[in-house]
């Protein structure tokens, strides 16, 4: 992977991240360079410019303690490299890849560029099963589907860890069904890649804890950088899970599914790079690339001819004030196949995991829910839920403008639809798995509190096969 | 082609490369960057040091590496394959591609595939620029017609025989110049036409809220601002699935591989209503995702166009469908900030309108060189980052194209789709193409199109008004008024994307159903004059109105449903 290492010790500026280094000859851009320091340390970079014989080395551990005497800086002649294959499952490590968890360091015959290369287009299948993960309230009206990207969109102070580290530990494939014969599941089965990055030394053990079992069963990679690693290093994070997970998904074949948290905490490592370059700032400072830069990590995801895998991801980020037109889910919004909201008010009522259905949205449900996918009712059902949760905020609303008193007897019946679906259908422990079938007879158990006539949405043929109450297995 | 010259790669910043020493080199001439022969083109020249936009990841380049400029302007090949074909934004084809595109693996060949041509002009013929000397059949009803290139006219020295040829054959000689079977084009620089002429005819999209409301000519132009997820990519897919075009270009421009994965499957599996082919038969893909080099999204609009006129001057009509232009002019930002020009607003740079007015301006409906009529329609999304229409991408947009269909957030949040904004949309065609219906047996089409907008704009008055006093306070007739605006949007204006049997619909479907709700209200109103209390008229069931545009294919059942809801409302009297 080396090469002959020259070192260039000329070096001229430190600020922010970047190092300026003089008098270089054949450093290309985007090389991955090692940075001795006078105390023996080594640091990482990688070339943002070259420019004859200077390079921008951006060091990934920070220049804090860098003294431009004494320390020295090779390039290793390429991008950045990391080993691949089944040797990271099971395994925790820091936000750069390297093990935390005492364990030897990670080897194999493999090795990947961490900036990945695009998957052709016309390679792409659309995504077309789901990825169940147990918790009702996605499963039943916003279901992940395997190859999607769908975000979770949240803010500060709400379960958003909780939430995603629920997904993390429980979700699942069933066998595949595709064409209507059942095939045994996907040989080498389901993983988890669980990018962590900013989190709190508290959140991280969490994080670790909830997902032991899944660590232990040797499904589960774990990076996590914490919020007193270096800021830089994010920028790396996200790109050692998506190559893992794009090796174990399209040469292991195994369906893969990727957790990042918190987004917000990445962009503002790109911001800061940015800015040290003394970058053009866009909207809030953050750099003008910041859509492709996501879309860069974001595409990632997807399934391909002639492979079983998939790589499905699932980002969580926290806007800023609760603003929706914060770049940061501005433009993920502009790249993810729709997006789970949390809810403060939902939250504040003591249900978890708070979902907002209504502003939430999985633009691919459609194909990976259904007859075939999971169970006939279901698109149907969850459209008609939706209809009548519409109908309740509204009745809601007219109920804190009138009174109560004043609301019709359906307009009741809604408002007891609310509070059951929020409660019976939404409302989950945080280690709580629930099958499709319990969650869609309880979504029918829900509907079934307003009259008949208000469920137009759903023909007889499915209020007499599902409605009765019975949990009808899920065929598929 | 002009000489080929080599230089040094100097400065490696992404997708901007600085280049020394490179002797001559015109602006926009092609260069092949350090081993692997990375394209790029030469987007400024100053002190002898060449500024190279790179199509490709520059990963590894690096100072005193080999630049050679090619001395040609960035050229699309044209010719018989690009219907029913994938190509990256430099037009060079994906199918067949591997399936990890790592930079330096496209290739920009002809392939071996060969063309059955057949002859058209006899030798001895008179013909000029334009005019056709064979066609080619395409995989369906469009053939390519292989015409004489521009600045050529003469005598046909040479006409090859009916059969079959390589791609890069040559099947005519006119006055000593060749007429190859596929050309190349400098993808900047529009095609010559004869003249342009009035667009006058309308584009036929299979979209109510824009065939009734807003509705574009073939040669026009427009554009589909909208947040996040407020269906842009449905309408245009619609667009490129439903419309009455002959060719479509779809230029996925910084999207979802996803999406393109998906419209290519859909358009191999429809059925073109009009011939019965796959859809796919008409459609040229260009696919350049979010995650494909930035810079080819920047050459793929203009590659995108091009092809299209190759088609409008074989006298067809043609939609250019660009999902999304932003994602266009963040590339154009992308590399003026990094080459370090003075930005404008936002950090565009200063020529953002003029970029964007030249790419509409492509669009338009022409008499060929050699005397068709053709037309080139062109369609982009605009993604205003966190909805505001005041920046600048969308603000500019709004300027240089003839029809607006904004999308409007709320309307989408409420699953209201296509979430078209009858307030916030115009067409500036309507006129002419009221005129043409007119001609062309729908003299009621202007007066049907007023009275929708009317009733619309004042059912959203009385709706703010009654947000304020209570929709008590209000008269029955105010409120029939309401309920028309509701039956407008329910009935008429709703059209799902994903319906098996409305997801496109013809004229008379449409017009039906406008005349059925008119009707309908107009009875309400009676009975509310005639003293039946406006709430029994509301609590009605509207469903079958409603329901007439999923289940009704031809306005004689959509009369059905009208004349079934007239027997109920004449119970209440
Ligand atoms: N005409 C339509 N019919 C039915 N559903 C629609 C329609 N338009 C939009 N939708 C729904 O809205 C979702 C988002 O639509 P779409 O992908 O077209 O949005 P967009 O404006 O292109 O968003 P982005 O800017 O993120 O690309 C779709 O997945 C679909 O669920
Ligand atoms: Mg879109």
């Amino acid at each position: 992977m080396m090469r002959s290492e020259i070192e260039y010790t000329d070096i001229r500026e430190l600020h922010g991240p970047l190092a300026v280094v003089h008098g270089v000859a054949g450093a290309g851009w985007d090389e991955f360079a090692t940075i001795k320091l006078a105390t023996g340390a080594r640091r990482h970079g990688l070339v943002l410019e070259v420019d004859r014989d200077v390079a921008v080395v951006q060091v990934l551990e920070g220049t804090a303690g860098m003294d431009p005497a004494g320390t020295g800086v090779s390039f290793t002649g390429e991008p950045l490299r990391i080993p691949v294959g089944p040797c990271w499952l099971g395994r925790v490590c820091n936000g750069r890849g390297e093990p935390v968890d005492g364990g030897p360091p990670i080897l194999s015959g493999r090795t990947s560029p961490v900036s990945g290369f695009p998957m052709n287009p016309t390679w792409r299948l659309s995504p077309a099963q789901p990825v169940l993960t147990g918790i009702s309230v996605i499963d039943a009206l916003t279901t992940l589907v395997r190859g999607q990207k769908l975000p979770i969109f949240s803010v500060a102070g709400l379960p958003h860890l909780e939430l995603a580290t629920q997904v993390a530990a429980q979700a699942h494939v069933e066998g595949d069904t595709a064409g209507g014969r059942t095939e045994p599941e996907s040989p080498a089965g389901f993983s988890v890649v669980f990018a962590g990055m900013g989190l709190t030394h508290a959140d991280a053990a969490f994080v670790r804890d909830a997902l032991e079992e899944r660590a232990a069963a040797g499904e589960l990679v774990l990076l996590l950088n914490t919020a007193d690693d270096p800021v830089i290093e994010r920028i790396l994070t996200p790109r050692l899970a998506l190559t893992i997970a794009e090796d174990l998904a399209f040469r292991g074949g195994r369906h893969v599914l990727v957790v990042m948290t918190d987004m917000t905490s990445y962009a503002e490592a790109l911001r800061e790079v940015s800015a040290a370059r003394g970058e053009i700032p866009g909207r809030r400072a953050y750099p003008g690339y910041l859509y492709s830069d996501l879309a860069s990590l974001y595409e990632r995801c997807g399934r391909m001819r002639g492979r079983t895998g998939s790589v499905t991801i699932t980002p969580v980020l926290t806007m800023p004030a609760g603003d929706i037109t914060h770049p940061v889910p501005d433009l993920t919004g502009y790249i993810t196949e729709g997006q789970v909201v949390l809810s403060a008010d939902l939250h504040a009522r003591g249900v978890y995991p708070p979902v907002d259905a209504l502003s939430s949205l999985s633009r691919l449900m459609r194909n990976g829910a259904g007859p075939g996918r999971t169970r006939e009712d279901h698109v149907d059902l969850a459209a008609q839920l939706l209809a009548a949760l519409a109908r309740a905020r509204q009745v809601r609303e007219l109920a804190d403008l009138v009174g109560p008193a004043a609301l019709s007897e359906t307009d009741r019946r809604y408002l007891a639809f609310e509070e059951g679906y929020a409660q019976d259908l939404v409302h989950q422990r945080g280690d709580e798995t629930r099958d499709l079938a319990d969650t869609l007879g309880r979504a029918w158990r829900t509907l079934l509190r307003l009259p008949r006539r208000e469920l137009v949405m759903l023909p007889d043929a499915l209020v007499a096969a599902y409605g009765a109450g019975g949990d009808r297995a899920c065929p598929y | 082609m002009g000489a080929v010259s080599s230089g040094r790669v100097s400065r490696v910043t992404g997708p901007l490369v600085e280049v020394e020493q490179a002797g001559s080199a015109a602006m926009f001439d092609v260069v092949a960057l350090g081993t692997a022969g990375l394209p790029g083109e030469v987007v400024a020249i100053r002190d002898g040091i060449l500024t190279v936009q790179a199509y490709e990841y520059t990963g590894g380049l690096k100072p005193a590496d080999s630049a050679v400029s090619l001395g040609e302007p960035l050229s699309a090949r044209l010719g018989p394959g690009l219907l029913g074909g994938v190509f990256d934004g430099l037009l060079r084809p994906l199918d067949g591609a591997p399936a990890w595109l790592r930079p330096g693996v496209a290739r920009d060949g002809a392939g071996a595939a060969s063309w059955q041509f057949v002859p058209q002009a006899q030798r001895g013929q008179r013909v000029v620029a334009g005019e056709a000397v064979g066609t080619v059949a395409g995989p369906g009803p469009v053939a390519y017609r292989i015409l004489v290139p521009p600045g050529i006219a003469g005598t046909v020295e040479q006409i090859a025989a009916a059969g079959e040829y390589a791609a890069d054959a040559t099947v005519a000689t006119v006055d000593g110049a060749a007429v190859p079977l596929t050309t190349r084009w400098p993808v900047r620089v529009p095609r010559p036409y004869r003249e342009r002429v009035a667009a006058d005819a309308p584009l036929h999209t299979g979209q109510r809220a824009l065939d009734l409301l807003f509705p574009i000519a073939k040669g026009s132009t427009a554009a589909v601002p909208g947040g996040f997820g407020t269906g842009k990519t449905m309408l245009l897919q619609q667009i490129a699935k439903w419309s009455d075009a002959d060719v479509i270009v779809y230029i996925g421009c910084g999207e979802r591989g996803n999406e393109m994965a998906e419209v290519v499957a859909d358009l191999f599996a429809l059925a073109d209503p009009r011939t019965g082919g796959r859809l796919a038969d008409r459609t040229v893909i260009i696919a350049n995702t979010s995650n494909m080099p930035m810079m080819a999204r920047e050459a793929s609009v203009h590659t995108g166009t091009t092809v299209a006129e190759y088609f409008r001057d074989m006298g067809y009509d043609v939609v250019v469908i660009a999902d999304s232009t932003s994602r266009w002019a963040e590339a154009l930002r992308e590399f003026a900030s990094r080459s370090g020009a003075l930005p404008a607003e936002e950090g565009f740079p200063a020529d953002l309108a003029s970029a964007i007015a030249a790419f509409y301006e492509r669009a338009g409906a022409v008499v060929t060189l050699g005397g068709a009529r053709g037309s080139v329609t062109v369609v982009g999304a605009v993604s205003p980052p966190g909805g505001d229409l005041t920046e600048p991408v969308t603000a500019q947009t709004q300027r240089f194209v003839r029809c607006l269909w904004t999308l409007d957030r709320d309307l989408a949040y409420a699953r209201h789709y296509p979430a078209v904004s009858w307030s916030g949309s115009f067409s500036r065609d309507a006129a002419a193409l009221a005129t043409y219906h007119a001609r062309h047996g729908d003299p009621e089409w202007a007066r049907r199109r007023a009275q929708v907008m009317a009733q619309l704009a004042e059912a959203d008055r009385l709706a703010a008004l009654a947000e304020l006093v209570g929709v008590g306070t209000l008269p029955g007739n105010e409120r029939v008024t309401m309920l028309t605006g509701r039956l407008l949007r329910e009935g008429v204006l709703q059209q799902s994307g994903l319906s098996g049997t409305d997801a496109s619909c013809d004229p008379a479907k449409g017009a039906a159903l406008v005349d059925a709700v008119m009707v309908v209200s107009e009875r309400c109103r009676k009975l509310v004059d005639a003293g039946v209390p406006a709430t029994v008229v509301e609590e009605v069931d509207f469903g079958p109105l409603l329901r007439a545009r999923e289940v009704a294919g031809e306005p004689a059942e959509v009369a059905k449903h009208r004349d079934a809801l007239l027997d109920t409302l004449q119970e209440l009297t």
